[in-house]
């Protein structure tokens, strides 16, 4: 089969710059650990309420880990608990959340925390609030009729 | 490649069939497109929706209509026509089969349709468990799915018979990228069939109590990414041999062109975790394997982008174009033949640039499940597929009903692509911006109790407004041509035009007509990509879940 030289040439470009993509992201998520959120980590979901640390949902100060702050979070249609929470600035802090009833979405507007909650499934993320400010967390993907009033509020004091 | 058993006329009994399909898909435009305009009004803040009508309700319908319904039966109904066009008018048995897919996909459409107007599968029309629709709107999606493949079949069927009559000859290029396109289909079908017949409608007749979320989740996804490619391949159908005819030009390769589309067929299908990386329960190191995959897209779509420039630049340099850029001014503008499905083409650079920054593990982090993502589809989908198929509506309509375009038709068809790029402009590009400040896809208007954010997003929201309405002047311009060339335009002769390759072309090879060899790898490259981390998604199930309805 015949490739036109300027073809070759064109291809050749877009091959490299494929290869240049694939290799920043694959360094930055394995060498520099920025993975997707992944937890493998599985739950009864009809037992939320009863099993760590979905029993007590809210901000935890935690010890001798690679984070400050562990920071728990229930969600079902159409709420997240806690509904409102003050994280200390340059905290760094281990989101875990879980659902309790339907897929919801779990996304820190303004943030890289997005993460999709799955029923029987925690989702993980660790992250450091740099950045004082209200912040909204919302549901973005859709649940029910009520899917649009689901939000809970992040502070960031000093 | 015009062969001797070409038709240069479909045959006027595979029109009928055609136009049935046709019909279907505008009535679907029509109604899906209204609800959009419904849905932009509604969060920009300014509109209620009358009489208790939900928001999610008409969010499905329009998803459903135009996501569904619109593309598979425009799709199959311009495959229908191009492979009899080009392999000989389909037999009795063909068209029979046609037919029956016709109707098996018309029914099922209507079953769906009914349970989403009785607001029993207001599920959107990704109907994620454990959201549970009643069982027949699940039926009704099943239909549609078998009714497509009984209509590929009958494709296929007058392909294989043409291949029988011309032994060691390629197939026509129209027709097989007809096929290629429908093996695409019924290989990436396959998963919401198995994810809608196992598991969800035994689960919604109360059959088995629980169904596995995940499970669920990546079968959708194996078949809705591939999904968006059997949109796109027809548009590219038109794109590869059809343009280069109606500018004057040839097919720039025969075999490229080939070759591009087996390449869709391979990379399209095993990357669905792509759509899943911000999910629980799948390991990062598969995901990232399934993003290598998915870029590799990027070389058919490159191969794509280098024919058509190709085309466009040796056609205007035939008719004695001068300079780097005077091909330019040599292509035919006034034609909306030619002028509408190139808007669509143009679209295609932001919309795959777009596709880039979604498929990149730490980015899509940004705008996974944002509205950037529903700015990106209807970039990809709403303008590049959707003005390629309305620039195809204008010549083959008329073709099959035995009328012609006439001089008005064609300009205000090409005054309709430019309000839908302006429309699309507004619309996708405040989706876009928004969609970076974190707003949500698919939710109705709120202030989030009052969140600062929140508020900064409400102009995005009016702009959207504003594009989704001159977007619905756009569809009523559509239908008017539509009505007009199906019933009203003169009668005459509309040319099918058909591209043909350069005489002094290389023969095409007939490894690319190797069936085996190209399903066997698309096979490979799926049980690669897909099999460990599907059986870890089985054995490491968590206890599945008892259907909700929440709306």
């Amino acid at each position: 089969m015949h490739i036109h030289k300027y073809e070759k040439i064109w291809l050749a470009f877009g091959l490299a710059s494929l290869i240049v993509f694939l290799t920043v992201i694959g360094i930055s998520a394995f060498y520099l650990g920025n993975k997707p959120p992944s937890c493998l980590t599985t739950i009864n979901p009809e037992k939320v309420d009863q099993t760590v640390p979905f029993n007590h949902p809210g901000l935890h100060k935690v010890e001798g880990k690679e984070w400050d702050y562990e920071l728990v979070y229930v969600a079902q249609t159409f709420s997240y608990t806690p509904a409102e929470v003050k994280i200390p600035l340059g905290a760094k802090v281990k989101v875990i959340a879980t659902t309790k009833d339907v897929v919801h979405g779990f996304e820190v507007a303004g943030t890289n925390i997005n993460m999709m909650l799955e029923p029987g499934y925690v989702s993980e993320y660790v992250t450091t609030f740099n950045k004082e400010g209200e912040y909204l967390l919302l549901c973005n993907e859709y649940c029910g009729t009520g899917h649009h009033l689901m939000s809970s509020k992040i502070e960031v004091v000093k | 490649m015009l062969s001797t058993t070409s038709q240069v006329k479909v045959d006027p009994r595979d029109a009928k069939l055609s136009m049935a399909h046709f019909y279907v898909a505008f009535i679907a435009l029509a109604i899906g497109g209204l609800m959009g305009l419904l849905q932009t009004l509604v969060r920009s803040g300014k509109f209620e929706l009358p009489g208790g009508i939900g928001y999610y309700e008409i969010l499905t319908v329009h998803g459903v209509l135009l996501g569904l319904v619109l593309t598979t039966f425009f799709i199959m109904g311009f495959q229908h026509a191009a492979v009899s066009r080009t392999a000989g008018t389909h037999s009795n048995a063909a068209r029979r089969t046609g037919w029956i897919g016709f109707w098996v996909m018309t029914i099922g459409t209507t079953m769906a349709a009914t349970m989403i107007l009785m607001n029993k599968a207001t599920v959107l029309y990704t109907f994620y468990a454990p959201l549970q629709a009643h069982w027949i709107f699940y039926a009704g999606l099943t239909f549609v799915v078998v009714g497509s493949w009984i209509d590929g079949a009958a494709q296929i069927m007058t392909y294989a018979k043409w291949r029988k009559a011309n032994p060691g000859k390629p197939g026509p290029l129209l027709s097989f990228m007809a096929v290629v396109n429908t093996v695409l289909w019924f290989v990436c079908s396959l998963g919401v069939a198995a994810e809608v017949l196992f598991q969800l409608l035994p689960w919604s007749l109360g059959l088995v109590d629980r169904v596995n979320v995940l499970e669920s989740r990546t079968l959708f996804w194996y078949f809705g990414h591939p999904l968006v490619y059997f949109w796109l391949l027809p548009a590219y159908m038109c794109w590869y041999a059809v343009i280069p005819k109606i500018i004057g030009g040839k097919i720039f390769s025969d075999s490229l062109a080939r070759l591009s589309f087996l390449l869709f067929l391979l990379f399209s299908i095993p990357v669905g975790f792509h759509h899943q990386l911000t999910e629980p329960g799948i390991d990062p190191a598969w995901k990232f394997f399934q993003v290598i995959l998915t870029f590799l897209v990027v070389i058919p779509s490159l191969m794509t982008a280098f024919s058509m420039f190709a085309t466009f630049e040796s056609a205007g340099r035939a008719k004695g174009a001068e300079g780097l850029f005077g091909w330019i001014k040599k292509l035919p503008w006034g034609d909306a033949r030619f002028t509408v499905p190139f808007i669509g083409m143009a679209a295609f650079i932001p919309a795959g640039a777009g596709g880039i920054v979604n498929a990149s593990n730490q980015m899509d982090q940004v705008v996974h499940n944002t509205i950037w993502i529903t700015g990106h589809f209807h970039l990809t989908l709403a303008t590049s597929v959707v003005l390629t198929f309305f620039g195809i509506s204008y010549w083959l309509i008329p073709h099959l009903t035995g009328r012609k375009l006439s001089k008005a038709m064609n300009k205000l068809a090409i005054i309709q692509a430019w309000v839908w790029l302006t429309g699309m402009t507004f619309m996708s590009g405040s989706m876009h911006a928004e969609g970076l400040l974190g707003a949500p896809r698919r939710s109705a208007f709120s202030l989030y109790n009052g969140a600062k954010q929140a508020a900064e997003w409400i102009p995005y929201q009016i702009a959207q407004a504003i594009g989704g309405s001159i977007l619905f002047l756009g569809i009523i311009l559509v239908l008017i041509i539509f009505v007009n060339l199906a019933f009203f335009a003169p009668k005459g002769e509309e040319e099918f035009p058909v591209g043909e390759t350069d005489p002094n072309a290389e023969k095409t090879p007939m490894v690319l007509e190797n069936w085996k060899l190209w399903i066997g790898l698309t096979i490979i490259l799926i049980l690669f990509a897909y099999t460990i981390p599907f059986i870890d998604i089985i054995r490491d199930a968590p206890l599945g879940s008892k259907g909700f309805k929440t709306w």
